[in-house]
């Protein structure tokens, strides 16, 4: 097929003026604008990390000096957290693909999505004025009275944006939520969503409870450096201990803010590929639900050695073991949906069977720190951050690019190249082991986390990371290249490339402005595989 | 702005757009609960570990003041809800009148509220090297009166968009948009300049109505 064949009107031709863009209204457009914006971010991030990294080399600090480590980690964490990691996964697969999988014509509120993505751009532009003039170098935790009393830097400003990206993650949380109340097409009732909604849902309850904490808490940390007030000063009669309080009854729901529409990637990818019924629905399902609500009360077990009394530490590691019951629920039953299963091994899938083994790994050394003993010896060192990166990068951004690999011929139209897929998913799995088991150690042998020099003992361990590091750099590299290839010379694809169910496969690839011709209507669950309409092909 | 009383293309129906905005301001709300609830949750938290110096800030509050606002913010949402009813009927006028009201009453407090900051400014309530009271407590009492005025600003921010988003239905009704399907935006107004009004209320008890030492 020539490349320049007439395409049918779609939400990319339909009109291509820049104003047609900035000023969109549809959930798909405004996907594409949030794609560019995160990319941008986690390269921006990535290169913080290279550079941490690379000056981790040698003992003494290979490039930069402590002053500029600390900035490089606390920029990494700000950029990463708060500008990749939360808003990644539901402002773009979930703005595209949530309407289209419940058979809605848009969000409930269009307009509040374009505003959701200038509030995220708004305080995307702060964070980088910060780094640029110089950073801060607070850690992207902001403890107070570090932050408050201590710092130098730009950390007003990084926090005033983290408060308008905050906004603009409870903008699209709230039309989300409303949006699956409302919006869901004849016959698509709750039990017949896909997982992937679901976990949406969950995310998005997450993002409308907890973020406006967050924003108080930032407030009061950006006012008592301001103006000098002492709500967390002890000098002047203020806990400092509160603001940690604060900050991690956001924080640690974001962790399942973060990893939740991970979940749910991976929940409509397995069956996909495995051509088989997702285990256990409904266990899928309510573990979404109930790690939503467990993890507003978890927050404290990162404050074990805060000084917070022993009591309350033992409630909050019971609590913290628990919501990894959930967890474990949804491992149990995707790798119980493989069982049997007729596995094809494209790239989507590799990212998504990447995701459970990399998942499983960060989950289980989670328990080590939840354990009140084990954590005060782990505390800050590197087994916490190789524990948390399994989770985030691990899980999260593999199972991010395999949403992205999976939904990119709905959301272009055109194939990717599978082999460079497939490669690139293997890469980014051996590159992420390289890079993070050696920290493991690193932390169980004592070295201490946020340090720009170390004890020469560590340094063989380093070298790995680092070098794994260097693999996962040109791993995440890759996609940028094929895919962005792929738009111009890829394969037209075409409405359903994965012979998958889902209504979002019912529809034209890439679909039309308002969605669907006329609105389906929804007969049966979300993945009865085969498909009836499938036809013979070949595998 | 033509258009404004069509159904948007989402929507199944009027009844449908209603419900979805109707929801969108509650969820809203929550969400603002949550923001205000963490503020909250540490003025008590100090209150409670400075019991005398909250005390001892209390006593130089404007009681009769805030009293005056409070009944001032109650009797503006009462006149507001009271013209919903007209709105799902289409009688813009009704809804214009109201509204006005609303927006004066809305006026009216932050007037008196500005008089008050002055009143305690004259006071010397400024927590800092100046701050007027003295003795074992003035840590505490500084304590208080720095979320006395987060709390007062922050919700006097939350009472002006308020006056704004009021303004927005009264300039509706004047242009006669206001009908019975599209009355809408007049109930998710009230919903919110409600909340500002509870707001208050909660700031009411935390300021005013602490154990007044020696009163």
């Amino acid at each position: 097929m020539s490349v320049t064949t007439e395409l049918p009107k779609n939400y990319v031709n339909e009109e291509t003026t820049l104003r047609s863009w900035l000023l969109t209204t549809d959930h798909k457009r405004i996907a594409l604008l949030y794609l560019g914006s995160i990319t941008f971010f986690f390269f921006i991030g990535g290169a913080a990390a290279a550079l941490m990294r690379y000056n981790l080399l040698t003992p003494s600090g290979a490039l930069v000096s402590r002053e500029m480590y600390s900035r490089l980690f606390t920029m990494h964490g700000i950029i990463m957290v708060w500008f990749f990691l939360v808003p990644a996964a539901p402002t773009t697969l979930g703005n595209f693909i949530l309407p289209l999988m419940i058979g809605a014509r848009d969000l409930a509120f269009p307009r509040i999505n374009l505003i959701s993505w200038y509030l995220f751009i708004s305080g995307g532009i702060c964070a980088l004025i910060a780094l640029f003039y110089g950073g801060l170098d607070t850690g992207w935790t902001f403890y107070t009275p570090l932050s408050s009393n201590y710092a130098k830097g730009f950390v007003d400003l990084a926090a005033f944006g983290i408060i308008l990206v905050g906004y603009s993650s409870i903008a699209t949380g709230l039309n989300f939520i409303v949006t699956i109340h409302r919006l869901r097409a004849p016959g698509m009732t709750w039990y017949r969503m896909p997982v992937f909604c679901w976990s949406l849902y969950s995310t998005s309850v997450l993002n409308v409870l907890a973020t406006p904490v967050l924003t108080m808490a930032m407030l009061l940390m950006g006012l008592e450096r301001i103006f000098r007030i002492g709500v967390f000063d002890p000098s002047l009669g203020g806990d400092p201990v509160l603001f940690q309080h604060l900050f991690w009854f956001y924080s640690h729901p974001a962790v399942y803010i973060m990893i939740l529409p991970g979940f749910g990637i991976v929940s409509e990818i397995i069956p996909v590929f495995a051509r088989k019924k997702l285990f256990g629905y409904h266990f899928v399902v309510w573990s979404s639900i109930a790690i939503a609500v467990i993890s507003f009360f978890v927050w404290a077990h990162h404050m074990f050695v805060a000084g917070i009394s022993i009591f309350s530490a033992i409630i909050f590691s019971l609590l913290s073991y628990i919501i990894a019951v959930p967890s474990a629920i949804k491992v149990f039953n995707w790798t119980a949906t493989l069982h049997k299963g007729f596995i094809s091994f494209k790239a989507p899938m590799l990212y998504a069977l990447g995701f459970v083994g990399l998942f499983t790994t960060g989950g289980v050394s989670g328990l080590f720190v939840a354990a009140l003993g084990a954590d005060v010896y782990l505390h800050d060192t590197y087994f916490v951050v190789a524990h948390f990166h399994f989770i985030m990068v691990g899980g999260m951004v593999t199972a991010f690019f395999g949403g992205l690999h999976y939904w990119w011929p709905k959301i272009t139209g055109r194939m990717y190249h599978e082999i460079f897929g497939q490669l690139a998913a293997l890469l980014i799995f051996v590159g992420f082991n390289i890079t993070f088991w050696p920290q493991y150690l690193l932390g169980y042998f004592g070295m201490p986390r946020r340090y720009a020099t170390y004890d020469p003992q560590y340094q063989v361990l380093n070298v790995m990371s680092t070098a794994g590091a260097s693999i996962l750099a040109v791993a995440y590299l890759m996609p940028l290249f094929y895919l962005t290839w792929s738009l111009f010379y890829g394969e037209r694809a075409p409405n359903n490339p994965w012979y998958a169910t889902g209504l979002e496969w019912r529809t034209h690839s890439p679909p039309r402005v308002q969605n669907f011709t006329e609105t389906p209507t929804v007969t049966e669950g979300p993945y009865e595989y085969p498909p009836p309409d499938e036809v013979q092909h070949e595998r | 702005m033509s258009g404004e009383a069509e159904v948007q293309f989402q929507y199944t129906d009027a009844a449908d757009e209603r419900q979805t905005s109707l929801a969108g301001m509650w969820l809203f709300l929550a969400s603002e609960m949550l923001f205000f609830g963490g503020l909250f949750l540490l003025w008590l938290f100090y209150r409670v570990l400075f019991p005398e110096g909250f005390a001892e800030a209390t006593a130089h509050t404007e009681l009769a003041l805030g009293t005056a606002n409070t009944l001032i913010l109650l009797t503006s949402s009462a006149i507001y809800a009271s013209g919903i009813p007209a709105a799902r009927l289409g009688r813009n006028r009704v809804v214009m009148v109201t509204g006005a009201i609303t927006m004066v009453l809305g006026v009216t407090f932050m007037v008196l509220k500005f008089y008050e900051w002055y009143k305690d400014f004259e006071d010397g309530m400024i927590p800092g090297p100046d701050f007027a009271l003295h003795g074992p407590q003035a840590g505490g009492a500084q304590l208080f009166w720095e979320f006395y005025y987060i709390g007062t600003v922050l919700h006097m921010i939350h009472l002006a968009i308020g006056i704004g988003l009021v303004g927005w239905i009264v300039w509706k009704s004047r242009r006669n948009v206001v009908t019975h399907v599209h009355s809408t935006p007049v109930e998710v107004v009230g919903l919110y300049w409600s909340f500002v009004d509870m707001v208050w209320m909660i700031l009411y008890a935390l300021i005013y109505l602490g154990p007044r030492s020696g009163a």
